[in-house]
């Protein structure tokens, strides 16, 4: 279980976290939308620490993630998270990419680390692509790699932090499809997108963010249905 | 035809220079590239701010010329009776002078890594050192790379200023053989050629590691 309380952060003088709060259950997939500027992605790369809070607390399984006794490696290698930018290792094959994390951060043997690697890649659709470096592959495809190289950790939870931003309008599908797969196996996700089809087939929340404030959140049908935020529904409006 | 008075003695003689080139040049750019790592990575850990005084330093050893150095040096070990050997002093002199470069190189090479990989990383549970071990060390190595090997290069042919503190290195035994035989162009030619063999291997190595590295980025 993840639990955002009255977080907020801010960068210099711009507070871009206004006093959060989100609970999200195991097994449940959250998405979150929203303009530009509204303090979506920034709530993810607080969630696995990545930037330090400076209010409220988050807890992940219990554990605050903003505490000074908190090992943050550990902690991280049970919440996946994929950027906007897939980020390969250009200097790494496909599998190479995958396998390093769990050999390093878990200490998984060689061989058990390929497995694993193996099985992430090729139910991302890439078991064809093994030996390959990531600059020779579509963004789709570094964006699956970039998906199974945070699976192989086995973590928990999966942030998706606009992951088909950056795509081509062609390479969007392949990328939305491994995540429709993985929120059908039940894996716990927080996406923020700017799909909102998406965002209405695989949500069993969504949340909508507006100048560092939750302005709503409701199962998608009600959110999109029924929309009661006046700055949701301008949003709503223009996304259409 | 062409007549020398040069004899193989005396070509083992430059070939004794030639050894004494590379030891110091071996010494000077292990060493220098040693503290030009660490020293980089001090100054992007602590920024330009506290980085400052390290970087005064480093560019004092830039902006002097070696020669000068090499002689300060070479004075002030004295007076402050260390009893360094030229070779020592040699060695301490031109490791510092390849440790302020080579720290920009590798400065340089650490900035080239994007932090949003490095981020990718981190949030895969890496620490800072694996990290730096995994990520940034090779993608920084081959940004550096060339200029790295230029800086060796540079750093073997300003070696033959250590003459000025009495070792015999290939230049000074050219010179030594060029006031008793009295054929300075032929020797320098053979001196020059010498060095070329030195430095070619060392430009091949790092072409041939370019290349190798190339077809994945």
């Amino acid at each position: 279980m993840i639990e955002i309380e009255n977080v907020r952060k801010s960068f210099g003088t711009l507070e871009v976290l206004k006093g959060i709060d989100l609970t999200v259950q195991k097994g449940e997939v959250v998405t979150v939308i929203g303009g530009s500027g509204s303090g979506k992605s920034t709530l993810l790369t607080c969630i696995n620490g990545l930037e330090p809070i400076d209010a409220g607390r988050i807890k992940v399984d219990g554990t605050e993630v903003h505490a000074k006794s908190t090992d943050l490696n550990k902690l991280r290698s049970k919440i996946g998270i994929v950027f906007q930018q897939w980020n390969a290792f250009p200097h790494l094959t496909v599998l190479e990419n995958v396998m390093l994390a769990p050999r390093k951060v878990l200490g998984q043997s060689k061989q058990a680390a390929e497995e694993m690697a193996v099985k992430q890649l090729t139910h991302v659709g890439l078991g064809e692509k093994l030996q390959v470096y990531p600059n020779r592959m579509s963004g789709g495809q570094q964006q699956r790699m970039a998906i199974a190289r945070a699976l192989a950790m086995s973590p928990e939870y999966m942030l998706f932090d606009e992951v088909t931003s950056a795509l081509d309008p062609q390479l969007v599908g392949e990328v939305l499809d491994t995540l429709r797969m993985l929120a059908s196996e039940g894996m716990t996700m927080i996406c923020v997108t700017h799909e909102m089809k998406f965002a209405r087939e695989v949500s069993d929340r969504v949340a909508f963010f507006h100048k560092g404030v939750m302005a709503e959140i409701a199962p998608p049908e009600a959110l999109f249905g029924a929309p009661k935020d006046p700055e949701l529904q301008k949003f709503l409006a223009a996304t259409h | 035809m062409f007549n020398t008075a040069l004899t193989w003695s005396d070509l083992a003689f430059l070939a004794q220079g030639a050894a004494m080139t590379l030891a110091v040049t071996a010494v000077s750019v292990t060493a220098g590239t040693l503290l030009g790592i660490l020293f980089g990575v001090i100054r992007v850990q602590a920024g330009p701010y506290w980085s400052m005084p390290l970087t005064f330093v480093l560019d004092v050893f830039r902006s002097v010329p070696l020669l000068i150095q090499l002689v300060l040096a070479n004075a002030f070990q004295s007076i402050a009776k260390l009893g360094w050997a030229p070779f020592t002093t040699s060695c301490v002199v031109l490791s510092l002078y390849t440790a302020a470069y080579c720290t920009e190189i590798v400065r340089g090479g650490i900035t080239s890594v994007p932090p949003t990989t490095r981020r990718a990383a981190r949030s895969l549970g890496m620490t800072w050192w694996q990290d730096m071990r995994y990520i940034v060390a090779p993608l920084a190595t081959r940004v550096s790379l060339p200029s790295w090997i230029g800086l060796t290069l540079g750093v073997m042919k300003d070696s033959a200023l250590v003459l000025w503190l009495g070792l015999i290195e290939l230049l000074r035994a050219s010179q030594i053989l060029v006031t008793r035989l009295q054929e300075p162009l032929f020797i320098l030619l053979i001196c020059g050629a010498i060095y070329f063999l030195i430095s070619f291997p060392i430009a091949r190595l790092g072409g041939y590691l370019e290349k190798r590295w190339s077809p994945n980025d």
